[in-house]
């Protein structure tokens, strides 16, 4: 039985993981910028959606809302920094770190607002089901109601996603601008305006793994909680271990990692929270440097 | 719609890779821009489609000044560019390379026609059209490059060393295509190419380049003839 | 050269000298941060000499400060270690922490490279819970004596933090700087320059960046035990992400390839608090804005600074000179 609250738990968990995973590839695609913010926006989103389910009373109104709103904040982001970024600081010593420099300070600058917005207050996010957890042959589970349906809602979400990139011209256009945006742009696409657009699908994911983060877990939200320093890390891990350019990658890394930091916290030692997954990404940076699907050894210098 | 460049200076950082360029190619007309490595002719030509900034000089099509309009946007007006070394995205597969070309018409119905219209000029394309395009020849992908450009129904092509890396006798087919395209498109034709004889002998006209600079300009047949080009470029 | 490294080691000397009558002239709290000032140039020295010449980044510097106070404190208290040693503990045990990353490092490249090291700074502060003997989340108590009575009654304790601290900054910015201007210096920014062509004149790149990154976390573990000497203890929460930030964002407004920059990133750090609770106390606002107004201020400084003083002010303004000198000859 603790084998499948164990299994059930961290395909939850990674399933969140992917979706942030997700985000970060969006991004890495459009703009070849790796963004340590994607997390900072997703707490960001996660705050609209809980005023919106304060003010709206429905978890389900909600997380279009902080879907919408973590959009506009990535578009946002992208004309205004990221564009000045590639303006301003492409060449010189600082070319190379310019880009990883600019998104923690967007990280620290969202922290530290949302903390003097929302900080101190009692901000808390109720799930549209219970999570009380299934109960079989008289054994309750952890796998909660919940926890399906965050499932569930990841995995429709996933698949409207690959419908968009694999069926329409605008997933076409962002294919095509991330692999060869010069060829995008001879072809007619204004690559500028799809890189926005990147970023804004980037934000809306986020946002929703910013809102089954917190319902997930204990249903309370703080720019410091363990939560979303854990979003933080592990959307990177989940990224890296796909393999930053594939979101199918994206979306294995995310499971991958959930079930293997939920079977260490189980089997090994729960103490294990936070150095398990950075144990978990020097393994596969060792044995597998491109990722399970990237095809370049890009992470090489 | 002619294409007359006056004037054309580019610059990379320092250096002067365009320098003083004029040169007119008439509607319908098939020029060749041919000279040695580092003679600025993909410098030129990716000036010509917006791609790089001049530092100063005119290029006018169609009576129109069109110096600083975006890539993007010079596609819109008619100008088609294929990149140098088979310009494909490797990731896509044919269909969607084809797909590309058409993609700014926000026309489904006219994008499959066009497909169409490509795989009766290219049928080899038709055979692979849902295989990744890295799959494919490297004559193969040149046909699909020149395809993507088709399918936006240029007025203007610019082709930049089709012939870069080909069997020769790949190099003679894409030669013999290019020149009845632009005949039956009734297209106007810019290509660059360092296979100076293979060029010549289908343009129209032929325009010297060396060190930036416009150094002969004629009639194709002509620079075939002219005993100093012979000696420099084609090598007899 | 033999003489202009005498006269590096005469203004470090005179720089001494000067620290040591201002301390004497400044009331507590100033020499105080005297002494935050010095833990941070330390701190921010070795990441330009990371960052600026090797061209790695660490976003987990921080935790390097902790493996160093963690090492020292130790030290203290197991050994009863003289503190001299304790620090030069510090420095050893960080540098093998250093080590270990940078052989790690030195197979990554940008973002990938950053991730890495920001899993490790969030990760490895919240290891010292796992065992006992650096005490939880209550962390050591290190304590480094009172001043030897030779100097004084009036002789205060701060003040003697503030000795110590300098002295280690003089001492480790002089060693840097030779560092740097040494074969070593030339071949880190010979890699950050072109990689390939570093290669193939023959540099082991990486030997060459795992050597960056043992130096440099050597010195972070040097700040992080002085750091940990000026609070008293040592404990998982002293040692946030936002420490790792704040060096980053010192160096960067710094300048990250100026080493005598330092000195303004540390200045700037230390003055954010204090201008920030100024600002908060002008427009009263309530505690929520004033505890979060400095790491704002931290971080909308490091933006502003990567997108328009990419190279930090000392070197914008040497690139200005530079300009004019053309212009006008």
């Amino acid at each position: 039985m603790d084998f499948l609250n164990t299994l059930l738990i961290g395909i939850t968990a990674g399933s969140i993981y992917s979706l942030m995973a997700i985000s970060m590839v969006l991004v890495w695609r459009s703009t070849r910028v790796v963004n340590f913010a994607q997390a900072g926006m997703a707490l960001l989103s996660t705050y609209f959606g809980f005023e919106a389910v304060t003010k709206l009373g429905s978890f389900w109104i909600a997380l279009p809302v902080a879907m919408l709103g973590g959009a506009l904040v990535a578009a946002l982001v992208e004309m205004i920094l990221i564009r000045l970024l590639v303006k301003h600081s492409s060449s010189g010593p600082i070319a190379g770190v310019a880009p990883i420099i600019a998104t923690l300070g967007l990280l620290g600058v969202i922290r530290a607002s949302a903390s003097m917005i929302w900080g101190g207050q009692d901000v808390r996010i109720v799930g549209p089901v219970s999570n009380d957890g299934f109960t079989i042959n008289g054994t309750t589970l952890v796998f909660s109601p919940l926890k399906l349906l965050i499932l569930v809602t990841v995995l429709v979400l996933m698949l409207i996603l690959s419908l968009v990139f694999q069926k329409t011209n605008i997933g076409l256009a962002l294919r095509a601008s991330a692999y060869s945006p010069e060829i995008a742009r001879l072809s007619g696409i204004k690559v500028d305006w799809v890189r926005t657009l990147g970023w804004a699908l980037a934000g809306a994911a986020g946002a929703v793994a910013g809102m089954f983060q917190t319902v997930n877990g204990n249903g309370t939200l703080s720019p410091d909680s363990i939560e979303f320093s854990l979003l933080l890390v592990s959307g990177f891990i989940a990224a890296v271990i796909g393999g930053l350019d594939s979101l199918i990658g994206a979306v294995i890394g995310g499971l991958v990692l959930g079930l293997m930091i939920s079977f260490v916290l189980m089997y090994i030692s729960s103490g294990l929270f936070f150095i398990a997954p950075f144990v978990i990404l020097l393994l596969v940076l060792f044995i597998r440097p491109q990722g399970i699907f990237g095809a370049k050894a890009a992470r090489r210098a | 719609m002619t294409l007359t460049v006056s004037n054309l200076t580019v610059h990379h950082g320092a250096i002067c890779a365009v320098n003083q360029v004029s040169l007119t190619v008439p509607a319908g007309k098939l020029a060749a821009i041919i000279g040695s490595n580092g003679a600025g002719k993909t410098t030129l030509l990716r000036t010509l489609s917006g791609l790089k900034h001049p530092t100063q000089g005119e290029i006018s099509w169609n009576g129109e000044n069109i110096v600083g309009t975006k890539p993007e946007m010079l596609v819109r007006r008619g100008i088609s560019h294929v990149g140098e070394g088979k310009s494909v995205v490797p990731e896509l597969t044919v269909k969607e390379n084809l797909e590309l070309g058409a993609i700014w018409r926000r026309n489904n119905q006219e994008s499959k026609e066009s497909i169409e219209n490509v795989v009766s000029i290219f049928p080899r394309l038709g055979e692979r059209i849902n295989q990744r395009s890295d799959t494919l020849s490297g004559g193969e992908r040149q046909m699909l490059a020149i395809g993507r450009a088709i399918m936006s129904k240029p007025q203007l092509l610019l082709l930049d060393e089709p012939s870069l890396g080909l069997a020769p006798l790949v190099v003679e087919q894409i030669f013999q295509t290019i020149r009845d395209l632009t005949n039956s498109m009734n297209l106007t034709v810019l290509l660059v190419e360092q296979n100076a004889m293979g060029a010549l002998k289908i343009a129209d006209l032929g325009i010297v380049l060396n060190l930036g600079s416009v150094a002969v300009a004629g009639s194709a047949s002509a620079l075939i003839d002219d005993p100093a080009v012979r000696s420099a470029y084609l090598g007899y | 050269m033999h003489k202009k490294q005498s006269r590096d080691l005469l203004l470090f000397i005179l720089g001494g000298v000067v620290l040591y009558f201002l301390s004497g002239m400044v009331d507590e709290l100033r020499v105080y941060q005297g002494a935050s000032i010095a833990v941070y140039v330390i701190a921010i020295s070795s990441i330009i000499l990371l960052t600026g010449y090797s061209g790695q980044v660490s976003l987990g510097h921080g935790a390097l400060m902790a493996v160093g106070a963690y090492a020292a404190a130790v030290a203290r208290i197991e050994l009863q270690a003289p503190i001299i040693l304790c620090f030069v503990i510090a420095v050893l045990a960080a540098a093998i922490g250093g080590a270990l990353l940078g052989a790690a490092a030195a197979r990554l490249s940008g973002p990938y490279l950053a991730g890495t090291t920001l899993a490790l700074a969030i990760g490895l502060p919240s290891l010292a819970n796992q065992f006992s003997v650096l005490g939880g989340e209550q962390g050591l108590l290190f304590d480094v004596g009172f001043p030897p009575l030779s100097l004084g009654e009036e002789f205060t304790q701060y003040k003697w933090f503030f000795w110590i601290a300098a002295l280690a900054a003089l001492i480790s910015m002089w060693a840097v700087k030779n560092i740097l201007s040494s074969r070593y210096g030339r071949t880190w920014r010979a890699i950050r320059g072109n990689e390939v062509a570093a290669q193939l004149s023959g540099i082991n790149i990486a030997r060459s960046k795992i050597l960056a990154f043992t130096i440099s976390a050597g010195i972070a573990g040097l700040a992080g035990a002085l750091l940990s000497m000026t609070i008293g203890t040592v404990s998982p929460s002293a040692f946030p992400l936002a420490l790792s930030f704040s060096l980053l964002t010192g160096a960067v407004l710094s300048g990250i390839t100026t080493l005598g920059g330092a000195m303004i990133g540390a200045v700037v750090l230390v003055a954010i608090p204090e201008v920030a609770d100024a600002v908060a106390n002008r427009i009263g606002s309530s505690e929520r804005v004033t505890t979060n107004l400095p790491g704002f201020l931290v971080s909308a400084l490091l933006i502003l600074t990567v997108l328009f003083v990419p190279n930090g002010p000392v070197e914008q303004h040497r690139a200005r000179k530079a300009k004019k000198k053309n212009y006008l000859s």
